[in-house]
């Protein structure tokens, strides 16, 4: 095991973290405000550094900006201290930075304990871009388990309406997933002969696993770690915690959590999943895609019925995390044809859905903190008074039922796509899902920004200087990528096309 | 006894010098100084640990500072009773730290006191010499006098505030430690009856002699075993020996039951380890069933009863019963069958090594949120876990310090005892129990239920109207419990360095 030092990615790990306790000694609400805003968009600038970085070249290495030394030593327990990103994370690191800048600057009217409320936003950003780089299986659970502490304070104490409820089964519903998600991680390193939790080298093309006398059937390692992803993700039936956390969260905290947190979910489906069980998951990929579809079509009906605007952006979330789901089972096709496409409209989908319903909540927030209500009959003619939320709002709407142009288009269609090869009439039916949406978002903007204006909502202003500038970041970013996907899929591709080629070798 | 044996034993010495040196200083100080009593009984720690220190640098891996004869002069005279290794120099270490740390938490408990400070923090060190006795001892009588040696005084301290409940406390640990006695002297007696010595080499010698026809070889050494773990089970508080803990720890003064449950514990766990592996290892497939039985039953009855309790100092009696099932789970690991043949026992040191590391994280972790307690029940004047609401905007650090050790009792990263909880579960699977690994980490899970409540409590309630009693302004027992979390933090950011002190100790036993 050498020892390498970049230090790029500890940086950007850290950053926040190291800033959230600088923050604990400043005094005033401005001065801390400003100091949270400034540690944002200098850890903004390094994601994006580690974006440029990375070198996207067909013959560079796959794992680049390594840091790496021993971290506990080989008695019994070896484990290093190793981050790293390959084409699948640097795209998530650069969206974290962007929806942890947004978060900041969302949670610019908050009142309340606002150092508490910062500290734990910024830690909050530094377990999720830990998450992202780390490739030792310990440090993985680490930064997994470390996200947690934050996003139950953020909730549980800055939320509304039956905040602690909602703050508890979030809890308990991820705790008992990475519980399982443990157990695994411990049986594969002490499978005999593999001895490691380095993910660079038990995905590498030796397939360390495959091969070795695991102490537990490899395809229970691969439902134990499916679990703790499958919760996060979150597919149906594990999803009833997040319409509950996302409906009671404050604003930031839904961005982040819709942004970021539900795609390490789908990152550790991916990267562990497919990428260190390849066999089990052509031979399961059946299951994936049915839970898939389930979970695409029952979001999208339930998400017809919702009166609370963050209640139906949380079901349509769970709809469009479906669809990830269906590009992962992609892989089921007969072995040696599979192409990248299915996986890549997956990773491209965890890159989208952050933008969209990153936006979709933000735009939310501002309508709740000016109106007071988030219940549809209540509300109405909004356009007329705030236009800049409106189309945000529309941008991120039709992005988010897949018109061409924008972003939500590129992913779907590419997961329809390697879907279809595999799995054609469960592709067929996911498909309707879209329909579904445009008939949700649709129906949704028509009750919510336009028709008749409302007497009650005349003296309503147009999103501030500080609101609008999230919400120009994130359709820029959905715009952009809609129109020049390459930026991101040729990136994804480069770590999606190792994993494929272990699939059609074996 | 010669020059090198009074050096051998020197750290006992100057331990139980300490306790000595303390009461007469209590009784020569003159009243406007007195107040320096708790700092004296401090430096005097010094001593044991600079012996301890050099005896350390002193020896090699595997070796004892007792001379055994070969190689040229005589024997000593404390061969086979004593062996002070790497084993017993990792306890001496943990318990003069807990031991220090606690005397400077108690600087401000002790101003309760009118008079006996002195006889307090003798009886604590007397306290402690006993328990590093415990971890060096290696022959049945010698263990016998180190165990009591560690509990009269304890219970004498349990007694100390002389209200009802801590002469309840006081009575019952007295009467449970002679009950445990008993079992033990029994045990004792028996297994002296079969191998006809108390020196655990030539118990070893007779077990391993005895071949395998019944379970442990021999009816009468399976009860003699099976006694003896009883008597060290009430020690270390496991189920089902552990009906005293609760009252014990309601009644009882908080620093000293922070004391008894660290230190005594682990010195409860050094004997166990040490007369288990060392004296009847060739019976090991048959007690580690046993201690993988404690382990799930200490666990699961721990936590369970832990979530329906309203005193917080009711619930950590609950919760140190639930650790010390995580901790058997390490013992029960510390044992292979072999691949050879089925009755054929085989070493397996990293159950060893995490058992020693979780005793250094539990003791980190449970020293910060007794700290803790003791402050805030200086200010909030209740030890009713409801009485804890709205802590963080009351005294912001003390619910800061409290939330962290029990984050950290649950085993949530980045803290000691969740690299420990890995480490043991680890070790569990490695020996092929991964039933009771599944059973302690479903126990983990159902422990976050309660520690998680008491974080609730302090910092999204509302906190009462009533103000606080003003907050004493002694730096010393905010150093004890700043130390302590530094050293939980620590050792779960950078565990090697404990890691590697607990697999030098425990390849000391020479299993």
């Amino acid at each position: 095991m050498g020892t390498e030092f970049n230090g790029l990615l500890t940086a950007t790990v850290f950053l926040p973290a190291a800033g959230a306790v600088l923050l604990l000694l400043l005094r005033g609400d401005r001065v801390i405000r400003g100091a949270a805003v400034a540690v944002a968009v200098a850890d903004l600038v390094l994601a994006l550094l580690v974006f440029a970085f990375f070198d996207r070249a067909g013959d560079a290495a796959r794992f680049q900006l390594i840091d790496q030394f021993a971290w506990i030593p080989d008695i019994g327990l070896k484990a290093s201290y190793l981050l790293a990103v390959d084409g699948l994370s640097a795209p998530l690191v650069a969206l974290t930075g962007l929806l942890g800048l947004c978060a900041v600057l969302a949670s610019w009217h908050i009142t309340l304990r606002v150092k508490e409320y910062f500290f734990w936003l910024l830690l909050l950003q530094a377990a999720v871009m830990g998450v992202f780089t780390s490739l030792d299986l310990l440090l993985f659970f680490l930064f997994w388990e470390l996200e947690l502490v934050p996003m139950y304070m953020l909730i549980s104490i800055w939320g509304t309406g039956r905040k602690e409820y909602s703050a508890m089964k979030f809890l308990i519903f991820t705790i008992l997933g990475s519980a399982f998600m443990l157990v695994a991680i411990v049986a594969v390193f002490l499978t005999p002969d593999v001895g490691t939790f380095n993910l660079i080298e038990l995905s590498g093309p030796g397939a360390i696993l495959a091969t070795a006398a695991t102490l537990i059937p490899l395809a229970w390692l691969f439902w134990l770690f499916f679990v703790a992803f499958a919760v996060k993700l979150p597919t149906w039936p594990l999803h009833t915690w997040l319409p509950d956390a996302h409906t009671d969260a404050p604003t930031a905290a839904s961005v982040m959590l819709a942004g970021v947190l539900l795609k390490m979910g789908g990152y550790g489906l991916l990267r562990i999943n497919v990428g260190l069980f390849p066999d089990q998951a052509v031979q399961f990929a059946w299951v994936l895609v049915v839970l898939g579809v389930v979970s695409v079509l029952y979001g999208a009906v339930v998400t017809m019925r919702q009166t609370d605007l963050k209640r139906l952006i949380a079901y349509s979330s769970v709809s469009h995390m479906g669809l990830v789901m269906l590009g992962i089972g992609s892989v089921g096709v007969a072995s040696g044809t599979l192409s990248v496409t299915g996986l890549s409209g997956a990773a491209m989908q965890l890159f989208t859905h952050g933008t969209i319903t990153g936006l979709l909540f933000l735009a939310v927030g501002i309508v709740y903190e000016k109106a007071h209500t988030r219940y549809i009959p209540d509300l109405g003619g909004l356009a007329g008074r705030m236009p800049f939320v409106a189309a945000a709002m529309l941008i991120a709407g039709l992005a988010s039922l897949g018109l061409p142009g924008l972003s939500g288009f590129v992913s779907e269609l590419l997961v329809f796509l390697g879907a279809f090869r595999a799995y054609d009439w469960p592709t067929v039916l996911a498909v309707l899902g879209i329909v579904l949406a445009a008939g949700y978002i649709l129906w949704m903007m028509e009750r919510t920004f336009f028709g008749a204006q409302r007497e009650r909502f005349a003296d309503l202003t147009d999103a501030s200087l500080v609101e609008a500038v999230p919400l120009a970041l994130m359709v820029v970013c959905i715009i952009g990528i809609g129109v020049y996907p390459a930026l991101l899929t040729d990136v994804f591709d480069s770590a999606l096309e190792p994993m494929i080629k272990a699939i059609n070798g074996g | 006894m010669n020059a090198h044996d009074l050096y051998v034993v020197s750290p006992y010495l100057a331990m139980a010098g300490a306790g000595l040196l303390v009461i007469i200083f209590d009784l020569l100080l003159p009243r406007k100084i007195h107040g320096l009593l708790p700092y004296l009984a401090f430096l005097t720690l010094m001593g044991p640990f600079v012996l301890s220190l050099a005896q350390f640098y002193d020896l090699g891996l595997a070796a004892n500072l007792v001379r055994d004869g070969e190689g040229g002069g005589e024997a000593s005279i404390l061969l086979g009773s004593l062996s002070v290794d790497r084993f017993a120099l990792f306890f001496n270490f943990l318990v003069t730290g807990a031991a220090a740390l606690v005397v400077l938490a108690s600087t401000e408990y002790v101003k309760l006191m009118p008079r006996f400070q002195g006889e307090y923090f003798g009886l604590l060190l007397f306290s402690a010499t006993g328990m590093m006795l415990l971890a060096a001892a290696t022959e049945l009588i010698t263990i016998y006098v180190a165990l009591e040696l560690t509990t009269l005084p304890l219970a004498a301290l349990g007694a100390f505030l002389m209200s009802g409940r801590s002469s309840e406390a006081g009575i019952k640990f007295l009467i449970i430690g002679a009950i445990s006695s008993a079992l033990l002297l029994y045990g004792m007696a028996l297994v002296f009856g079969f191998t006809g010595s108390t020196q655990l080499t030539d118990i070893s010698a007779a077990v391993q002699r005895a071949g395998s026809g019944v379970a442990f070889g021999n009816y009468a050494l399976m009860i003699g075993l099976v006694l003896l773990v009883a008597g060290f089970g009430f020690k270390i508080s496991a189920a089902p020996f552990q009906m005293w803990v609760p009252d014990v720890y309601e009644g009882a003064p908080t620093p000293v039951v922070a004391f008894l449950s660290v230190a005594s514990k682990a010195a409860g766990f050094a004997v166990l380890l040490r007369v288990m592996f060392t004296g009847f290892f060739d019976a090991s497939l048959d007690w580690a069933v046993l201690m993988a039985a404690l382990a799930a039953a200490s666990m699961t009855i721990g936590n369970l009863v832990a979530m329906a309790q309203s005193n917080i100092r009711r619930l950590f009696g609950y919760s140190t019963i639930a650790h010390a099932g995580y901790l058997l789970v390490g013992v029960a690991a510390g044992v292979q069958a072999g691949q050879s043949g089925l009755d054929v026992p085989v070493f397996a040191a990293i159950g060893l090594d995490s058992v020693l590391f979780y005793l250094g994280a539990y003791t980190a972790a449970n020293l910060t949120a007794f700290f803790a307690i003791a402050a805030i029940s200086e200010r909030v004047g209740s030890d009713r876990i409801n009485d804890y609401a709205g802590l963080v905007t009351r005294s912001p650090a003390l619910a800061v310090i409290l939330a962290l050790a029990l984050i950290a009792l649950i085993g949530v990263p980045p803290t000691g005892i969740f690299i420990a909880k890995l480490y043991v579960f680890t070790a569990a699977v490695d020996s092929g129990l991964a039933w009771l690994a599944i059973v302690g980490v479903v126990n983990s899970a159902v422990s976050a239920y309660y520690y998680v409540r008491i974080i609730r409590l302090m910092f999204l309630q509302q906190a009462p109207a009533i103000p606080d009693s003003r907050p004493s302004r002694n730096p010393a027992p905010w150093a004890a419990m700043g130390v302590a979390a530094a050293v939980l933090v620590f050792m779960g950011v950078a565990p090697g360095f404990v890691m590697t002190a607990a697999g030098a100790a425990v390849r000391a036993l020479g299993v």
